[in-house]
């Protein structure tokens, strides 16, 4: 790996000053604690989305299912473990008769985040077999539909709080700030999400994904089991997604079946966007895809207020059309020697020429 | 659920209130479908944006009728302007997404529908909105059995249009030279037909198709902001149904499809009638790669 030369001898260096910033950030700046807990969810959200997307060439629409599979899943644990889940949410989750102490609060957390990642998980190992069977758009159109139809289903179950959704648990006072402590949670999350991810694509399965991205029916016949591959991959991915929803039902505390968990119009392209935008395909470039992501979020909505959603969409159309490759792929092709393809050389005479 | 089954069982009039109904609407669902399979033909790309167009044709009408204009002159004004921003998004974007990995054009024209439905959200609101017609209803069986004139009014109009649409693609020289650009379009811009003008043509043609499907629609069924993403799903499932450039199927697949969205919104309830759509869309495309993987194994 050629561009391992720029990196390789400061990597450890700027790993360890990325989490050192990590570990500083809420308290250097208070003020954007929950928009910093928000990035690193969405780190996560486009790691995973790339393990598929990006490394394994498998484009996926409807990844936003886990994440809303996640958030309930959660929910309904932390609730579900001391209260009559469908009582609490005829209840709305509010009132008095409700209330759940620091100990309960915690293990309601810990336990949600766990059931919702294998929740996740199941669902995927369920779909995938069926659905990573399909190729290119089939696969997107499919996982697209597989997103809103969830998000439906989930408004009429009234259990869940139906159309009317759903509110995490109420945080005990006597736990002082929760917003630092759902910070660190999704930190820890977002490390082993990369941790993992690195160590992954440093194996043979690595390796395999790039082989079924690159050429799957070779990959087969090389005696690559890539059914397997796929469904493991996508397990993977969907086990990151689930845990990551399920801190981000807390964060956001309301759960809405169309607009928070299953939004496919939004978080569902926005992880995609991030993967894309930062270049997908490498393990960077999700990861600064999601930090450039959040800025100019906030930034339409501090000041395109009304407008934001519009902004986003022009954002998705632009990466799409004349920035698929992203930052990393940017620099890689304008800043990384000795490692143009014979395609790009031909590509660049080809400019030169009148 | 089954109480609604029973009430059918009870009721057989009432089968044939879903049955009416679902073919009524089918006439909308295969226009959009017909463009999308037309855009899916000739330039390898599908268009995310397709219900969009849909809702922005509607919305048109709705302008109209709301300052007192005939509803039905909207259709050409909404087919004009939506031939016009398909050209302009296809020069401006499409164009660069032509060629490349499928992906990325789904990405892009799902961009687009993002931005279209968040401006129409913005500038007609987020309420459903329709057109009063002012035409009454025909019943039949005391009443048991109700058509609604304006839904008949537009099925016939559609199915005219779309017509129209397969002489211009059979007969005419513009429609054989996309058909010759969606076969082989190297042979047919080395005979001189401009591919990307062609291209174009084809994105803005598909455009105004759903402009007008729109318009018509808006006079009989609600349009919304926010609904277009069910217009393109169900083309997208149509036509993989039917396949692409074939008239009759797309139409009898629309139908089909327009039937079991009504039998499955009375049984199931109209809640869950758009999870039915994206629903059947999964269990469509996990049929075909089961039938697919079949076809492969007797191969071997």
């Amino acid at each position: 790996m050629p561009h391992a030369k720029i990196f390789g001898s400061s990597r450890s260096l700027l790993v360890a000053g990325l989490i050192g910033l990590g570990l500083l950030a809420p308290l250097v700046a208070p003020g954007h604690q929950s928009q910093l807990t928000e990035l690193l969810l969405f780190i996560v959200f486009a790691l995973a989305w790339d393990l598929v997307g990006g490394q394994m060439g498998y484009n996926s629409f409807g990844n936003v299912l886990f994440v809303g599979v996640g958030m309930y899943a959660s929910a309904i644990v932390q609730v579900g473990l001391f209260y009559d889940v469908g009582r609490y949410t005829e209840a709305k989750g509010g009132g008095t008769q409700f209330l759940f102490d620091v100990p309960q609060f915690l293990t309601g957390l810990g336990f949600g985040i766990l059931v919702a990642a294998i929740m996740a998980g199941l669902v995927a190992l369920l779909l995938g077999s069926l659905v990573l069977r399909m190729r290119g758009h089939y696969f997107a159109i499919c996982t697209l539909g597989l997103g809103i139809a969830a998000g439906q289903v989930a408004a009429g179950i009234p259990w869940i709080g139906g159309g009317s959704g759903m509110l995490t648990p109420n945080p005990p006072a006597a736990l002082g700030d929760v917003g630092l402590l759902l910070y660190y949670l999704a930190l820890l999350l977002a490390l082993a999400t990369f941790a993992t991810f690195t160590w992954l694509l440093s194996t043979r399965f690595g390796l395999a994904l790039n082989a079924i991205r690159d050429d799957e029916d070779k990959a087969d016949a090389m005696g690559l089991a890539t059914h397997g591959i796929k469904v493991t991959a996508w397990v993977i991915a969907a086990c990151f997604l689930g845990a990551a929803g399920a801190i981000y039902g807390n964060l956001v505390r309301f759960i809405d079946p169309t607009q928070t968990a299953f939004a496919g119009a939004t978080i569902g392209v926005w992880m995609i966007l991030m993967a894309l935008l930062g270049g997908s395909g490498t393990l960077l470039g999700p990861v600064v895809g999601a930090v450039v992501f959040q800025l100019f979020k906030e930034l339409f909505w501090t000041y395109l207020l009304g407008w934001q959603r519009v902004a986003l969409g022009v954002l998705i159309v632009a990466v799409a059309v004349f920035f698929p490759d992203g930052i990393v792929g940017f620099a890689r092709t304008r800043f990384g020697r000795g490692q143009r393809s014979e395609e790009d050389t031909a590509a660049a005479l080809k400019e030169k020429a009148p | 659920m089954v109480s609604n089954l029973l009430i059918l069982y009870e009721a057989p009039p009432l089968a044939l209130q879903l049955l009416l109904d679902g073919i009524l609407i089918g006439a909308v669902f295969a226009l959009a479908a017909y463009g999308m399979a037309l855009v899916w033909g000739v330039t390898n790309i599908i268009n995310i944006a397709q219900g969009e167009f849909v809702m922005l044709g509607g919305f048109i009408a709705v302008a109209f009728a709301d300052h007192g204009l005939p509803p039905l002159f909207a259709v050409p004004v909404a087919a004009a302007a939506l031939y016009g921003l398909g050209w302009v998004l296809f020069q401006t974007l499409i164009v660069h997404v032509i060629g490349r990995d499928m992906f990325n054009s789904v990405l892009a024209t799902f961009g687009i529908a993002i931005v279209l439905q968040q401006l129409m959200g913005r500038v007609f609101g987020g309420a459903d909105r329709i057109v009063e017609s002012g035409l009454g209803t025909w019943s039949f069986f005391d009443g048991l059995v109700t058509v609604v004139q304006v839904k008949v009014l537009v099925f016939v109009y559609c199915l005219l249009l779309g017509v129209a649409l397969a002489l211009f693609l059979g007969r005419s020289r513009q429609g054989q030279a996309i058909r010759a650009t969606a076969q082989e379009p190297r042979a047919a811009s080395a005979l001189g037909i401009k591919t990307r003008q062609i291209y174009a043509m084809t994105y803005a043609l598909n455009a105004a198709i759903c402009g007008a499907a729109g318009a018509l629609a808006a006079n009989a069924y609600t349009i919304h902001a926010y609904s277009g993403l069910s217009y393109t799903i169900r083309s997208f499932m149509i036509v993989v149904v039917a396949g692409v450039g074939n008239l009759a199927g797309v139409a009898s697949a629309a139908m089909g499809l327009g039937v079991a969205e009504s039998f499955a919104g009375f049984i199931l309830g109209t809640q869950y009638q758009i999870a039915f759509v994206f629903g059947l869309l999964v269990a469509v495309l996990v049929f075909r790669n089961w039938r697919l993987g079949r076809q492969r194994r007797t191969l071997q």
